[in-house]
């Protein structure tokens, strides 16, 4: 076998590789197909409802499998990336706030917001933000810069545990506040929204939503492989022996900070690469996604569906996401009580998810 | 009875109530400027009795019947100059309606009018409506009330209005000389007074054009704000004290459960919010059953949220927490969950809205220390309350078998079993207690903020930053952290507002413990070393 196979034989067995392409198969042939070509009228016809929550849910799902990627591998739970999430998020936002042009409300060459406030100009940090590359730049740059910057100080005096978890919420909590404030810059409560072009295409359109959902979907798919990959290989087992014993890898003569640092920004990077996908889609982003609350739900994501399995984290995503919009269209009054004890059954039963309730019942089978 | 008691009035009143016609007729008929300064006219002249020319002209019961001004009411009409009864009422009538600026300047020169009244209060009352914006022509009213005033808390209050009055108006020397008495104020509104002179605009012209006035501004300005800054100064440290209080009274709670028992409970807000919501309910069956203890109802408030608050604690520690023992992590997804449900809980029961919890009538109104520093009661009391369940918890802890028994567990289980400590009861009350100290901390949070389901949501991370920043399993480092972190909150928010001192703050602790991971003050000996 070459190089190549070695890898792909690797990375999933054949009945992985088959759910992966039928996974792959609804996402690029079956939605497309019956969103776009398939009439209104036929009771087939997938609503631009549907693709807004799956492509949101797909986001979701990106930010779970890069928590899993840092909880489940490398015992790092952080209760801030929503923080990173949401960086990538205004990072695309500050593109689209651009692309909209003078279509606003006030018809100004500035966003309504910075009008109300009687701004003249952009402020420094909105620079380049109106070309989609240097905007593109920012998504991965901004959370990759402060996930470093944060990780190698944090990780370098040993912060571990439960200090490191507490720190993170007081990082989101504190960009909360920042973000807030209507002097940062950006839009204050209400954030970025009212957008009406990407790329010069009309952002309501379906063909245009369809194209954002197939984008999400692939990086989905690419993010659940280059994790796979990573966890697979020699940097994997590396960073599995440092959840379990930090000192035994250190004393073996590992460089335990480095490790956690790249995986540690690795994550931060695709958090912000969802959160840049899901702008778009959801047409809105403002501070409460950095709320400590927030980013404490991706923990018990990644925790139902199972941690340290990275398809886990996708089920997880997709079942608590999904429970999430029918309970609060449903009964909304229950949903916090859904929510409350999903993270006490989870964490006293089930410790391995939905995926380790799979293996188990297949194991006796 | 009330008619002949009106005709009484009327005739026994009659030789006083001699108003200058020839204003009264302007004040009726004329166009808006002489209305006014028929207005001004007979406020000068000071006669009390024409309050109820006045309070008619606002009402809009003044009606004009050819020459005549009338005050009519209901059927009743009364001629405005002479004070005589009118009978029967003129036919052809037309209301003398009064614009806003005459409202305004009625509203004014009522209040100046109260300003002699002997009654203190109504005094007092007139002063503070005057104090937010006199009209010119009371300036006599003002000046005449200023010279027979005795009272030394509105005394002071009258010269400033005069101040003001006669800064808007009037020849430059006066102003001056108004600007020279506003120096010795002590009064903080005496200062934005000033500081509005010294303003300017957009273009960089200044608001006042005249540079003598400028300066006279400016030195007085100085001389108030020499007096004015060691009152700043306390108010200050007394912000910083009582953040602290709070800070602390929050922390403590957790400083027992993540301190000592190393279990993160982050539904200790929750348990803070339910000692509030358990005071709320307390309040509401005192006012139900027995009105008049009402204002004794905190005396059985704090027992009852301390008790709720324990209880529900006790039953978290048996049903869930118990099985994460040496699982923080697991143990902070499960006491998150129970945070949720339980706030979701209290939204079923009460309501997602604020409920109201009010103050028992001794700790409303406050000490007034110096002129611009006032200690509200309710803080005062917060912070003995703060200081009173910091010795109780650490009498507890040094000097009860309990205390004992919770330290032994903490510093070595196994030993503490081996000799017979029951180490699974222990932490059931340990667990408790930290619960109850936060039901406490709840009952003291809702005199002073909202109660609301989201109560807790706002303490969890200040205390855990709290406990944190003082260093794990330290009572002293707990309360340093508080005083610490009040005071360089207050400090930082009188420099930079409020949302960037608490970033900044944050912020700090953040990179605090990437320096110092153990906190303030660690451990010495075994216990630091896990």
């Amino acid at each position: 076998m070459g190089p190549i196979a070695t890898t792909i034989s690797r990375l999933y067995g054949t009945r992985g590789w088959i759910a992966l392409g039928a996974f792959a198969a609804v996402l690029f042939i079956v939605f497309p197909v019956f969103s776009l070509l398939v009439p209104p009228s036929s009771p087939f016809h997938v609503s631009q409802y549907w693709v807004t929550l799956i492509g949101k849910i797909m986001c979701y799902a990106i930010v779970a499998l890069a928590m899993d990627l840092v909880w489940g591998y490398a015992g790092i739970l952080s209760l801030g990336h929503g923080l990173f999430f949401a960086l990538g998020g205004y990072a695309m936002g500050m593109y689209l706030m651009r692309q909209i042009g003078r279509e606003g409300q006030y018809q100004a060459d500035l966003p309504d917001f910075m009008v109300f406030l009687d701004w003249k100009e952009y402020p420094w940090h909105w620079w380049g933000t109106e070309h989609f590359w240097y905007a593109m730049l920012l998504v991965v740059v901004v959370p990759g810069l402060l996930a470093y910057v944060f990780g190698y100080f944090a990780f370098r005096s040993r912060v571990k545990g439960v200090y490191f978890s507490i720190i993170t919420q007081a990082l989101t909590f504190a960009a909360m506040l920042l973000f807030f404030r209507n002097a940062t810059g950006f839009g204050g409560n209400n954030g970025f929204t009212d957008f009406k072009r990407i790329l010069g295409f009309t952002i309501a359109t379906p063909e245009t939503r369809m194209a954002l959902f197939a984008i999400t979907g692939a990086t989905l798919i690419g993010a659940l492989l280059l994790g796979r990959w990573l966890v697979t290989s020699r940097f994997g087992r590396v960073l599995m022996a440092i959840r379990d014993a930090e000192q035994r890898v250190a004393f073996c003569g590992y460089n335990t900070v480095n490790y956690k640092l790249f995986i540690w920004t690795l994550s931060a990077v695709l958090c912000g690469i969802a959160g840049a996908l899901y702008v778009p889609q959801v047409g809105i982003i403002n501070p409460s996604e950095m709320s400590p609350a927030n980013s404490i739900e991706i923990a018990i994501w990644v925790a139902v569906g199972g941690r340290g399995t990275l398809a886990g984290a996708i089920v997880g995503a997709g079942v608590v996401n999904g429970a999430k919009s029918f309970f609060t269209q449903a009964f909304p009054e229950y949903w916090l009580y859904v929510l409350g004890l999903a993270f006490i059954l989870v964490t006293l039963f089930m410790p391995h998810g939905l995926v380790g309730i799979l293996r188990k019942w297949r194991a006796t089978t | 009875m009330r008619t002949v008691f009106f005709l009484l009035m009327l005739v026994l009143a009659r030789p006083c109530l001699a108003l200058d016609a020839a204003a009264v007729g302007k004040l009726a008929f004329g166009d808006a400027d002489e209305r006014s300064a028929a207005l001004a006219v007979l406020v000068a002249e000071g006669d009390p009795k024409m309050v109820a020319l006045l309070e008619a002209l606002a009402a809009g019961d003044v009606q004009t019947a050819g020459e005549r001004v009338l005050i009519v009411k209901g059927d009743e009409a009364i001629d405005a100059v002479t004070g005589a009864k009118v009978t029967p009422l003129p036919k052809e009538r037309e209301d003398v309606v009064a614009n806003n600026r005459l409202r305004r300047e009625i509203e004014s020169a009522l209040s100046a009018l109260k300003l002699l009244s002997p009654d203190r209060a109504a005094r007092l009352a007139a002063a503070q409506a005057l104090a937010t914006g006199a009209e010119d022509a009371v300036l006599p009213l003002v000046k005449k009330a200023m010279a027979q005033e005795t009272d030394p808390a509105i005394k002071p209050m009258l010269e400033l209005i005069a101040a003001t009055l006669e800064l808007k108006g009037g020849t430059k020397e006066s102003r001056i000389a108004a600007i020279r008495r506003l120096g010795d104020s002590n009064s903080p509104n005496t200062k934005t007074l000033l500081m509005a002179l010294l303003e300017k605009d957009k273009e960089g012209r200044f608001a006042e054009t005249d540079e003598d006035v400028r300066a006279a501004a400016q030195a007085s300005l100085r001389a108030v704000e020499g007096k004015l800054v060691w009152g700043e100064m306390g108010g200050l440290l007394f912000a910083g004290v009582s953040l602290g209080s709070i800070l602390l009274l929050a922390a403590l709670g957790l400083a027992i459960t993540y301190g000592l028992m190393g279990v993160i409970n982050m539904a200790h807000g929750e348990l803070i919010m339910i000692g509030a919501y358990t005071t709320y309910v307390v309040q509401n069956l005192f006012r139900a059953h027995a009105p008049q203890a009402f204002d004794w109802y905190l005396v059985c408030a704090l027992p009852a949220a301390f008790a709720v608050s324990a209880l529900v604690g006790m039953v978290l520690e048996r049903v869930v927490i118990r099985w994460l023992y040496g699982r923080p992590l697991e143990t902070l997804l499960a006491t998150w969950g129970i945070s949720l449900a339980l706030i979701q809980m209290v939204r079923t029961i009460f309501g997602a809205q604020n409920v109201g919890v009010e103050n028992p009538s001794w700790m409303s109104g406050g000490i007034q220390v110096l002129s611009n520093v006032v200690l509200p009661w309710n803080r005062v009391m917060i912070i003995a309350f703060a200081a009173l369940v910091l010795v109780g918890m650490w009498m507890l802890l040094t000097r009860t078998r309990l205390g004992l028994f919770v330290r032994g567990v903490t510093q070595n289980r196994e030993m503490a079993s081996c000799v017979g400590v029951p180490t699974a009861r222990v932490d059931t009350l340990a667990f408790g207690l930290g619960a109850g100290i936060a039901g406490l901390a709840g009952c003291a949070l809702s005199q002073i903020g909202n109660v609301g389901p989201d109560l807790g949501q706002g303490y969890i991370v200040d205390s855990f930053m709290v406990v944190v920043f003082g260093g794990v399993g330290q009572l002293a480092g707990t309360v340093y952290a508080a005083l610490t972190l009040g005071f360089a909150n207050k400090f930082l928010e009188a420099w930079s507002g409020a949302v960037i001192a608490k970033i900044a703050v944050l912020v700090f602790i953040i990179i605090f413990i990437q320096r110092r991971p153990q906190g303030l003050f660690a451990l010495k000996g075994r216990a630091a070393e896990t």
